[in-house]
């Protein structure tokens, strides 16, 4: 569904993301573990295309995207939940999911998004800025969910919310699982709810892969120690 | 002072009555400038020569039916109105093309070039209409004026530019907050990178926005031509007014647009007849100031969590 090869992305002359390669199955959910600095959101911006790859591919279902614009990638199939959830803090709730339904073509928000996240249908004409962090967290999911992705990226979803909020955006995702088609990656740090939702873990290192597993056979023990400081 | 209360009243309702003249126009400028400062943060000093461009739009095509259709002349107002903002939309469009674009990034740099391109402009205009100002010909049914008493009479084309300015608002008002394209424009504005990545045509968006912006100043360049004539540095009189009414509105609020250009318009119109002209502007600059020093991020603002 995603296939990645071969990528380097730089800023300026420093390289950061040096060749890596991987591809993702449909309906998989891959985590992309890694401590801070390591590479994970460089990866994501690129894939996204807020970032240009100085070498290498990325298609998404075939389609290669490595030059497109993002919203060009959007229209591929590719959604994107950035780290630190950059909602549109002065548009309404409602205006903030609106907004991911420009290439979808939807007229009003399907009633699966509310059905996920019933505290967005509460608060939809709240202004973005005043909700908290783990509802802008689902606001940001909801935003890339109506542009109906084949393939979404999650950007350290879990960063600065507090745990049980954690263990209901994984309860979410395996439900978003069951209803869509839908091919997750994710980047995080945290093993539990990494271990909550993905079937593969892969390990980033100074903008490399170093490791990768099933979660039938991960060693939480080894994973703890790539990525403790 | 030696006025009588009839005599006041009727200052007033004239005063008033031409503040409300110089504030159609002030809002209308400051409609465009607001969607193209307020919303895309660029500092557009070639704001007032689209205006401009519409005046002289308007100016053309009244010499164009004085010659070819002597008939045409009682209609041909409302055909410049949608002519300016075809004519000063479709030059916004391509500076934004040529130029605006480049400098997303550089917003002090937008100063400097618009600037430019208002130097440019100006000397295209006295290049082909001449140095002397011109007034295009006004249809009958916008001269005259309507007299509720003796001692008040009110101007028939204050009266329209108004009414013109009441519609122009409202639409703009509609298509920003209630349309897809207004929304599209708002998300983009505040993140254009996060815009992007929900899908939304970004570089589409701005080059429309800048374009409907400039639009809107080719209606207010319409609508001044009724109320005073033309010149190659029309423009730039007004610039520094239609900035002051933006930024102390609050930059991205429509309705603090409408207060300010209100407040700003009458204050110096009714301190004007009692004392001279730059000493109202003075007050005006200096009250202004004063509120901002208090208030920096103007009038109105949107309350949201930092």
């Amino acid at each position: 569904m995603l296939d990645v090869s071969n990528l380097h992305v730089s800023y300026g002359q420093s390289e950061v993301i040096h060749g890596v390669e991987f591809d993702v199955k449909k309906n998989e959910t891959l985590a992309i573990m890694g401590r801070n600095g390591m590479g994970k959101t460089t990866l994501f911006k690129s894939l996204i295309g807020i970032l240009k790859a100085g070498e290498g591919t990325i298609k998404i279902d075939g389609v290669d995207v490595t030059d497109k614009e993002s919203y060009q990638r959007v229209e591929n199939g590719i959604a994107y939940v950035p780290q630190g959830r950059m909602i549109f803090p002065t548009l309404s709730v409602q205006e903030n999911i609106e907004t991911g339904m420009e290439v979808s073509k939807l007229k009003t928000i399907p009633d699966d998004i509310f059905y996920l996240f019933p505290v967005l249908h509460e608060m939809r004409h709240r202004k973005g800025g005043n909700l908290s962090g783990g509802q802008q967290q689902q606001l940001a999911i909801a935003r890339a969910l109506v542009t109906n992705p084949k393939v979404l990226l999650l950007d350290e979803p879990t960063e600065g919310i507090q745990p049980s909020i954690i263990k209901d955006i994984a309860n979410i995702l395996n439900e978003l699982k069951s209803m869509r088609d839908i091919t997750i990656i994710v980047s995080e740090q945290v093993l539990s709810f990494t271990m909550a939702i993905a079937d593969r873990l892969i390990v980033i290192d100074k903008g490399k892969f170093i490791h990768e597993d099933l979660r039938e056979d991960v060693d939480t023990d080894k994973i703890s120690k790539y990525l403790s400081v | 002072m030696g006025y009588s209360a009839d005599e006041m009243m009727a200052i007033f309702a004239m005063q008033g009555f031409a503040g409300i003249s110089l504030f159609s126009v002030l809002l209308l400028m400051a409609l465009g400038l607001a969607i193209i400062f307020g919303q895309m943060g660029v500092i557009n000093m070639a704001h007032g020569e689209f205006m401009a461009v519409g005046a002289y739009t308007t100016y053309m095509l009244s010499v164009l039916s004085e010659e070819f259709f002597p008939g045409f002349i009682q209609y041909y107002f409302v055909f410049a109105i949608i002519a300016s903002f075809i004519i000063a939309g479709i030059l916004g469009f391509l500076a934004e093309f040529a130029l605006i674009r480049h400098l997303y990034k550089r917003p002090l740099d937008t100063l400097l070039a618009t600037w430019g391109l208002s130097l440019i402009m100006q000397q295209v205009f006295r290049s082909v209409f001449g140095a002397r100002e011109v007034s295009p010909t006004l249809p009958d049914w916008l001269l005259g004026s309507y007299q509720p008493t003796d001692m008040i009479d009110i101007p028939l084309n204050g009266l329209f530019v108004l009414a013109l300015t009441f519609f122009v608002t409202l639409g703009v008002f509609l298509l920003m907050f209630k349309s897809r394209w207004g929304l599209r424009v708002r998300a983009t504005t505040q993140n254009r990178v996060m815009s992007s990545a929900v899908g939304i045509n970004t570089k589409m968006v701005d080059r429309l926005t800048f374009a409907l912006g400039c639009g809107i100043a080719g209606i207010a360049g319409a609508a001044f031509t009724t109320i005073a004539s033309t010149g190659p540095t029309t423009g730039s009189l007004y610039i520094v007014d239609t900035f002051m009414v933006v930024v102390f509105g609050g930059a991205a609020s429509l309705f603090g647009t409408i207060a300010s250009a209100f407040s700003i318009a009458q204050a110096q119109s009714i301190l004007e007849f009692f004392i001279s002209g730059s000493m109202a502007k003075v007050i005006t600059l200096l009250t202004i100031v004063i509120i901002l020093m208090m208030r920096p991020e103007g009038l109105f603002s949107i309350k949201v969590r930092k």
